[in-house]
């Protein structure tokens, strides 16, 4: 552990109204949920956060349910409670998928869907099904709430327009028209974090969202415009090389990645025909 | 801070951000729990808390307030497993064995080979290729 | 009374691993201690200009190199005394140790803290620039010069193999305890001696002042043979300096910055052949990293170098092999020590021979794999338990490898083998010189055995006691095992290099004869009450008609050879160029299998492992350092990474080892990389090095597919 945890100041909350009253009053604060990824930023000693607020017995941020056309995930919903869920299996199978590519199961026992996206990874694994999915973040503070369309919330490289005083409540999902489907290259079979991960709609308008290969996760309109318009698979990967943005790091290379990401395009597009 | 140790209820006072890891190990005594990576990706701290493997050192003790844990020392030597694992060379140097053990209690009784190997997969072992453990768990 | 040798009998330490009370290192705890830190250099090569300690240091104890009895004393004792335990000046590489803390309380130890100013000076990096040569060795058989200008085809080629990290599940930690005006060391190792040995030198005591004491270990693969002779060091200088017991346990970024590595290397293979396939003339190239020190680079390389024809006979053969300086932290022991990486290469380009001739592999290795009379490029002459075509044939039949491989042609599939074969226990004359001795005591219920082997997860102690209790005749479960502590056992030597079982157990099993002779027909329990204490040492005695050369590098470089092929099965992913393990059919012939579960255990953890060196296990290496330290980026096989893998044990015992046996430990991870590239070659991909990531898969499918 590199950072001394006696250093660390952690509030309880023990409701929402509680929770949100402290992130006014004494913010800033990390909300901290599952912990898979606050632990291990603390343990690697790159995070300077010190002050956080344990929001995991919040129950009014759990729950999965769907009504009135709209799949509704609680802030706290966890990956095995995704992949145990039937309801998400029939909203949004892709997110079923995702979550079983998750860590390992001690993982998603204990990571959160808002975490995730409170995270920010580029490499986040659930992020570009709720970005193909046209998922809405609702937000919640002592102001109210703001509903923000999860393909508008970042604004770079781990950067959201989540502000200090606010927490994620839920997930909203409209239904999906179309085929879902989802890919994750990582470094391993298991255990791992992608090096490419793609989920993606086949269906009127077709929808793709690719982490990994930017600074956030990404959706590529105009590659979609493309496959809408009637374009080929090649020149559908054609545009889509040069919307998308991959780095080499220790995990995989540009050239990897670029190449990859055009052959999940295709691999998606003749599997969904 | 109360919890359910190994089935008796616990008093611990600690630090709300010290890890779960280090409370049972430290605080509770209970060395059995092994810290293997720290990041989460080796599985060999793994308890259950509620029933549900999850790794000890991305925990902080706050976290498990009024939850039911479970280490390898909850066992008490009693599961089948424990006596396979022995018998099958499950464990060599026994370093990921206790949390390959509480992961694998997860799974349910008679999982498939399928099961087991998607249920350990967050279970790092640098000794056995596997193999082992598999046979240990299905000759258990 | 049923034999325990050739039976899976109970594992001495099964029980206690699985009811979690086994004590590891970090499992125990001294009144008063202290936890140590190591301040380490960032850069790679340079000079300590200015240390800033940025902290109150009221409650700390520091200590650098000035701590230490003398300059002549900075040096760890190894091979060469190059290494220091502290920087005094010179920085060689990233990790270096610097400075020494300790504090009663973890979190002040973590947040003091160092500022270092460096001048920066221009670091060797690229082995094959490196104007250093740790150690030269050269071995030659017949005339290779001229034979290879009789062969009707020259085939060429170049491999390399990358670093490669051990990960152990329990990371490198020590205890130093300072007592009766010397130190006491607990810790997990393989080698109690070498960091006795280390903790003399550097303290300036005498061998009865320091104690050292192996706790149980969460494995080691040769990454804690030479290591936790530096690790001891540290702790013992500030428990010394502080006069309270010190715990250093390495968190496992630590663990990976700093410590030793497999060595990465490069061959060159020059080879003629005669067009029906029969090896004429054989010319090998060898370097290898050493990385900043020493160590045990030459005899990483001198095992490399004798293993780099393979398992072959060809009459004229030369090598020449190199370990060279770098800066970058040591690279060190680890399993196969040497012999991997130049079989590796050698079975590669194996497989390019046989497509260059348009022969089947199976049947090039056939014709070539060494038999019992044939001479091995050291000139030693293969007996009787020389395997490899059984080994060969049982691979190629159990695996149905012609069938497969005729089969997958043209599909996503492949299929390749790789024959091999391991020295068990020292190179040459190295058992000579370690004269290890092991000691049996009679006791009330039957036998005690004292030796400084180690068990770290490969069954040392059930081993032990097996061949102990069978030579004896008494029951397995009434021999006891003193846990290794230099001030319990003799030195047996170093638990490395598969010596475990045949020569210390070889030396086991004498002295269990002898005191057979000794009791006559009473039990251990009747002597001892009748004629008091029997306690028989024996040491270890080379059998006359070994001899070895060391300055030549001819002649017998091991007592006995275990045989092995591996066939491994591959799919190939084409959006992705992941190749997946399906299949390892994996033969060993080990002489006898004392216990027949454990050495399958062996036999699959190191064929898993060598699997992730094959094609997973990437260590980048970014300005001298290794850039993805940590278990999410430096990535291990998981279970659903591990191929499925059948296991075949074969018995064709040498007459040097305990009932036949000869050595596991180590063979398993020879073969299965150049098994599984040779299955990406049977995709058509013309991959030469390893890691075979899904990256360089890529580059290869772009150019030659």
């Amino acid at each position: 552990m590199k950072t001394a945890t006696t250093t660390l100041d952690l509030r309880p909350a023990r409701t929402l109204d509680e929770a949100l009253r402290i992130l006014a009053d004494d913010g800033p604060r990390v909300p901290l949920a599952g912990c898979t990824d606050v632990f291990v930023n603390l343990h690697f000693g790159t995070t300077s956060d010190h002050r956080f607020i344990n929001i995991w017995g919040l129950d009014e941020l759990r729950g999965i349910s769907a009504d009135g056309g709209v799949l509704r995930l609680g802030a706290l919903t966890t990956y095995t409670e995704m992949i145990r869920s039937d309801v998400v299996r029939e909203w949004l199978p892709a997110m079923v998928a995702a979550s079983r590519e998750v860590g390992g199961v001690q993982i998603q026992n204990r990571g959160t869907l808002a975490g995730n996206i409170a995270n920010g990874s580029p490499a986040a694994d659930s992020l570009p099904v709720l970005a193909v999915a046209d998922a809405v973040v609702i937000l919640r503070s002592l102001d109210g709430e703001r509903r923000v369309p999860v393909n508008e919330l970042y604004t770079g490289y781990r950067a959201t327009v989540i502000r200090p005083d606010e927490l994620i409540l839920a997930v909203e999902v409209p239904r999906v028209e179309g085929t879902q489907w989802f890919r994750k290259v990582g470094t391993r079979a298991a255990q791992a974090i992608s090096k490419v991960v793609m989920a993606a709609v086949r269906g009127p308008e077709p929808r793709i969202a690719f982490g990994s290969v930017a600074a956030t996760v990404v959706r590529v309109p105009e590659t979609e415009r493309c496959l809408a318009a009637g374009g080929s698979i090649d020149e559908a990967q054609r545009v889509l090389e040069g919307e998308i943005t991959p780095i080499d790091d220790v995990r995989s290379t540009a050239a990897y990645r670029l190449r990859v990401a055009g052959n999940l395009l295709r691999q998606w597009w003749r599997e969904t025909e | 801070m109360h919890f359910t140790l190994n089935g008796a209820e616990t008093e611990v006072d600690a630090h709300p951000m010290k890890r779960l890891l280090d409370v049972l190990r430290e605080e509770c005594g209970l060395t059995g729990t092994k810290e293997g990576c720290g990041e989460g990706e080796c599985g060999a701290c793994t308890v259950l808390v509620d029933g549900l493997p999850v790794v000890s050192c991305l925990v902080p003790f706050a976290q498990a307030a009024d939850a039911e844990v479970t280490t390898i020392e909850g066992l008490g030597g009693t599961h089948p497993y424990q006596h396979a694992f022995a018998e099958f060379s499950g464990a060599q140097c026994g370093i990921c064995t206790p949390g390959m053990i509480l992961a694998a209690i997860a799974l349910g009784p008679d999982p498939s080979l399928d099961d087991i190997r998607t249920g350990l997969a967050g279970n790092l072992c640098r000794c056995t290729g596997y193999e082992a453990i598999y046979r240990a768990i299905q000759n258990a | 009374m049923t034999p325990a040798v050739g039976r899976s009998v109970s594992r001495k330490d099964g029980m206690a691993k699985t009811l979690g009370t086994a004590k590891y290192i970090d499992d125990l705890s001294f009144p008063g201690m202290l936890y140590g830190r190591t301040i380490r250099a960032t850069i790679p090569k340079g000079r300590v200009r200015a240390i800033h300690l940025d902290f109150d240091p009221a409650g700390f104890t520091i200590v650098d190199y000035r701590d230490i009895p003398g300059p002549q004393c900075n040096f760890v004792a190894l091979i060469e005394a190059d290494q220091p335990f502290l920087v005094s000046d010179e920085i060689n590489h990233v990790a270096e140790p610097i400075l020494l803390l300790a504090h009663e309380d973890r979190d002040a130890l973590l947040a003091a803290e160092v500022r270092i100013e460096y001048d920066e000076a221009e670091p060797v990096l690229d082995p094959e620039q490196s104007p250093t040569v740790f150690k030269h060795l050269r071995i030659r058989k017949g005339d290779p010069e001229a034979a290879m200008a009789t062969a009707d085809v020259i085939v060429e080629g170049t491999y390399r193999t990358g670093h490669q990290e051990h990960v152990y599940i329990e990371t490198n930690g020590v205890i130093a305890v300072p007592e009766n005006n010397g130190i006491t060391v607990y810790g997990s190792m393989q080698c109690p001696y070498y960091v006795h040995k280390a903790l003399k030198a550097l303290l300036v005591l005498p061998d009865e002042r320091v104690r050292v004491v192996q706790t149980e270990t969460g494995g080691g693969f040769g990454g804690k043979e030479e290591y936790p002779n530096i690790l001891a060091g540290h702790a013992s200088l500030l428990a010394r300096k502080s006069g309270r017991p010190v715990k250093m346990v390495y968190d496992r970024v630590e663990d990976m910055i700093a410590t030793t590595k497999r060595h990465p290397s490069i061959i060159r293979h020059r080879t003629g052949v005669m067009k029906d396939g029969r090896l004429v003339a054989m010319e090998i190239d060898v370097l290898m990293d050493g990385g900043a020190y020493v160590t045990l680079s030459p005899v990483v390389l001198s095992r490399g170098c004798i293993h780099a024809a393979g398992p072959y006979r060809c009459d004229h053969t030369r090598i020449d092999g190199r370990a060279v300086m770098t800066n970058t932290p040591p690279n060190g022991a680890f399993r196969g020590f040497g012999a991997p990486q130049t079989q590796f290469a050698t079975e590669v380009h194996m497989d390019r021979i046989a497509e260059t001739l348009g022969m089947d592999p199976a049947a090039l290795r056939e014709l070539n794999a060494l038999r019992p009379g044939d001479t091995s490029a050291t000139g030693q002459v293969m007996g009787e338990d020389c395997s490899a075509v059984e080994a060969l044939r049982a691979g190629v039949e159990r695996s149905d490898y012609h069938r497969k491989r005729a089969e997958y042609a043209g599909s996503n599939r492949g299929i390749g083998l790789s024959l091999f074969f391991h020295g068990s226990g020292f190179t040459g004359s190295g058992e000579i010189y370690l004269a290890s001795k092991a000691t049996l005591e009679a006791t009330e219920t039957g036998a005690r055995i004292r030796v400084a082997s180690v068990e770290m997860g490969q069954g040392t102690r059930t081993m032990h006691a097996q061949i102990v209790a069978d030579a004896l005749g008494i029951p397995y479960e009434n021999v006891e095992i003193v846990q290794p502590d230099t001030h319990q056992v003799p030195d047996s030597g170093p638990t490395v290099a598969s010596r475990t079982c045949m020569v210390v157990g070889k030396i086991l099993q004498r002295c269990a004869e002898e005191m057979r002779e000794r009791l006559g027909e009473m039990t251990p329990g009747e002597y001892v009450r009748e004629h008091g204490p029997l306690s028989i040492t024996k040491q270890f005695e080379k059998p006359e008609e070994i001899s070895w050369d060391d300055t030549e590098y001819t002649g017998d470089a091991y007592a006995a050879y275990g045989w092995g092929c591996d066939v491994a099965e591959v799919e190939l992913d084409p959006v992705t160029y992941e190749v997946k393990p399906l299949h390892l059919t994996i033969v060993h012939e080990i002489g006898k299998a004392i216990h027949p579960s454990m050495v399958v255990g062996q036999i699959e953890g190191g064929s898993a492992q060598g699997v992730g060196w094959a094609l997973n296990e990437n260590v980048v290496m970014k300005n001298g350092g290794m850039a993805n330290p940590t278990l999410t980026n430096y990535t291990i096989p998981t279970t659903l990474d591990a191929p499925r893998m059948d296991v075949i044990v074969l018995e064709n015992p040498s007459g040097y080892g305990p009932f036949g046996a000869k050595g596991v430990g180590e063979m398993p991870i020879d073969g299965p990389a150049p098994a599984v590239v040779n299955a990406i070659r049977h995709l058509g991909l013309d991959v030469r090095s390893i890691p075979a990531i899904p990256e360089t898969i890529m580059e290869v499918a772009c150019t030659s597919r």
